[in-house]
């Protein structure tokens, strides 16, 4: 049904909305399918396309068998997943108690509150981080890389509206039955949460495997190179994979290679997204936006 | 949060006090009764206060190597302090000139060409009728925000570099390739196509949970009245909009100067310094990778003040003009 306010519009109007959208669409997906497709394309086919491939003819799994072989990929494959699971574990744990915390009058709240939202406001600069983390001794440690992200401001605030939203009567009842805060936040706000945790959760690990120019600054030992990193190196500034990083010759197309790489950091983003996606239309992060 | 407070009332044999005391005592209870009420809540906060002091407060106080001759050996509490020698320095120094104005130039192309594309995307989309449409796009829109910055200019590099598969197909046909990822000339072009590729989309979430708000009623009867599309889109749309346009305004002018900096590194050494040096770069190049850590630290703390103060002027400038901005008056909140 059309309501009377969306009457259809003049055909040329039909057709310039079309191409905007479409023509946004297609950018998007052109570019992500190519790179799967080549990732994916045989020797022969990238030889007979000079370069890249739309779609594989004869498909096959050699670049990814080359880079799961060992050595370099398989490292920075667990590094990621190392510091994105460990540090969306602290991350979260860290937010939701400071949320929870602040989300009503208590002692110190409000400034502990100004605290954080000051955060938003000014950032501490990139040399003041480096000499923080390396007075730490954090230099080449994973922990460089979780640490200084253990809470993000506008996921602590999209926890703590969401918090405070919670109808304080529950809250009430259960302190009057003798619950102490700790039990409050265990049994009855973090379970009337899952959904606003779940999102803040995949929005902290997604950060943690995206973050590159962390292990840039911190990390110098490339053994300990996180995934964006090796992308950083051996496919936009081109460097070659070597036999001796991989451990098996021959290797295939070097385009094959990097595209599989590439596909590698893509993945895990592809996989959350859509649950991630579940929530947009929710208001659980519009909600916040709104203050 | 303030409707909380009178939880607690004064105890009923309490002895009369005056008027001024009696209120400020209603909101408060003795601190050793609201320590021994709320020891919990205090253990809670302990590991994000803690995250703050030791990894944003105290760097904000390292800021003050700004104002040193900072040598690593010696570290902050023996370098020997040197007034704004650092800032007298970059003046002098033709590289900070050029990152300040590379700043400006790309924010402020960004600032034009960058904004209002989530607008108007999220203008045509609210005006599809099919949900079905809507949400595929919707779908496929938010997805590049989700990506990294690495591998979204690997993906750039991949489709527009001088190897990548359109020149590819360029050449094919005969044609010159065309240099879109190392022109220098045409870098913010390219930096905000970039962004388009990568923000927009999500950027229009908040643009289309407006929309959604406005009041059905208002189109039915501005279209019963006889008002076109353009009219209501006038006179009804973009009226409704303008708290939320406002506040993301001033969240753009707040980040001004930080202008997508993993995205300036990481296109730096292909562009050349002389287009993709940035603010956020030069701090990096001159004192992480240069070991000038004192110029370095210098170009990053004005960066930071600047942009706090521009964050802060947009804000009032908001609240002259009648709107709400970011930072709310008290009770502003929940």
């Amino acid at each position: 049904m059309r309501p009377i306010w969306k009457e259809r519009p003049a055909p040329a109007y039909q057709i310039i909305k079309a191409l905007v959208l479409g023509g946004f669409a297609v950018a998007i997906i052109v570019p992500i399918m190519v790179v799967i497709s080549t990732s994916l394309a045989s020797d022969q086919d990238i030889i007979k396309a000079g370069g890249y491939v739309l779609w594989p003819s004869h498909p096959t799994f050699k670049a990814y068998e080359t880079l799961f072989s060992g050595g370099l990929m398989v490292r920075a494959i667990m590094v990621s997943v190392f510091v994105t699971v460990v540090g969306t574990a602290i991350a979260l744990c860290t937010t939701i108690a400071l949320a929870y915390a602040t989300s009503r009058p208590v002692l110190f709240g409000r400034p502990v509150l100004l605290l954080v939202l000051f955060t938003l406001l000014f950032a501490p600069g990139i040399i003041p981080m480096f000499l923080i983390v390396k007075q730490l001794g954090l230099i080449d440690s994973l922990w460089s890389l979780i640490l200084p992200g253990a809470l993000g401001a506008f996921n602590f605030v999209v926890m703590r509206t969401f918090f405070m939203n919670v109808p304080q009567e529950i809250l009430e009842s259960a302190r009057i039955d003798g619950a102490s805060d700790f039990t409050i936040l265990r049994r009855i706000v973090m379970p009337l949460s899952k959904a606003v945790i779940a999102v803040v959760g995949l929005f902290y690990a997604v950060g943690f495997w995206n973050a590159f120019f962390n292990a840039l600054l911190y990390i110098n030992d490339t053994s300990k190179w996180p995934v964006q990193v090796i992308l950083r190196t051996y496919v936009l500034q081109g460097k070659s994979l070597s036999a001796d990083q991989l451990g098996v010759t021959p290797l295939p197309q070097p385009q094959s290679l990097q595209m599989a790489v590439v596909v590698v950091a893509l993945v895990p983003i592809a996989m959350v997204y859509p649950f991630l996606q579940r929530h947009f239309n929710k208001g659980v992060i519009t909600g916040a936006v709104k203050g | 949060m303030t409707a909380v407070t009178e939880e607690r009332k004064q105890p009923v044999g309490a002895p009369p006090r005056s008027p001024k005391k009696q209120r400020s005592m209603a909101q408060q209870l003795p601190f050793k009764i609201r320590l021994r009420r709320d020891w919990q809540m205090l253990v809670l906060m302990v590991p994000g206060v803690l995250f703050l002091l030791v990894f944003f407060y105290v760097p904000v106080l390292g800021n003050v190597v700004a104002f040193q001759d900072f040598q690593p050996y010696l570290g902050i509490m023996h370098s020997e302090w040197n007034g704004v020698q650092n800032f007298i320095n970059l003046y002098g120094n033709p590289d900070f000139w050029d990152a300040l104005r590379n700043t400006l130039i790309l924010a402020g192309v960004q600032l034009v060409l960058f904004f209002p594309v989530p607008l108007a995307m999220a203008l045509i989309v609210d005006s599809l009728v099919s949900n079905r449409i809507r949400r595929a796009f919707q779908t496929i829109a938010y997805l590049p925000h989700f990506l990294s910055w690495v591998l979204v200019i690997a993906l750039f590099q991949q489709s527009l570099g001088g190897a990548g598969f359109v020149n590819n197909l360029l050449r094919q046909a005969g044609f010159d390739p065309i240099p879109f990822m190392t022109n220098p000339d045409t870098f913010p072009l390219l930096v905000v196509a970039q962004l388009v590729w990568k923000d927009a989309g999500w950027a229009m979430i908040i643009f289309l949970a407006a929309l959604s708000a406005v009041d059905v009623s208002l189109y039915e009867a501005a279209a019963a009245d006889g008002a076109g599309r353009w009219r209501r889109l006038w006179h009804i749309t973009l009226p409704s909009m303008r708290t939320v346009i406002v506040l993301l305004l001033i969240l753009r002018i707040g980040d001004i100067l930080s202008v997508g900096f993993e995205q300036f590194i990481l296109q730096r050494d292909s562009v050349g310094p002389g287009a993709a040096e940035v603010l956020d770069t030069f701090t990096y190049y001159a004192g992480v990778v240069g070991g000038d850590w004192s110029s370095g630290a210098a170009a990053g703390l004005a960066k930071g003040v600047i942009g706090a103060l521009l964050l802060w002027g947009a804000n009032a400038l908001a609240h002259r003009l009648g709107e709400p901005g970011i930072f709310q008056k008290r009770g502003g909140e929940s």
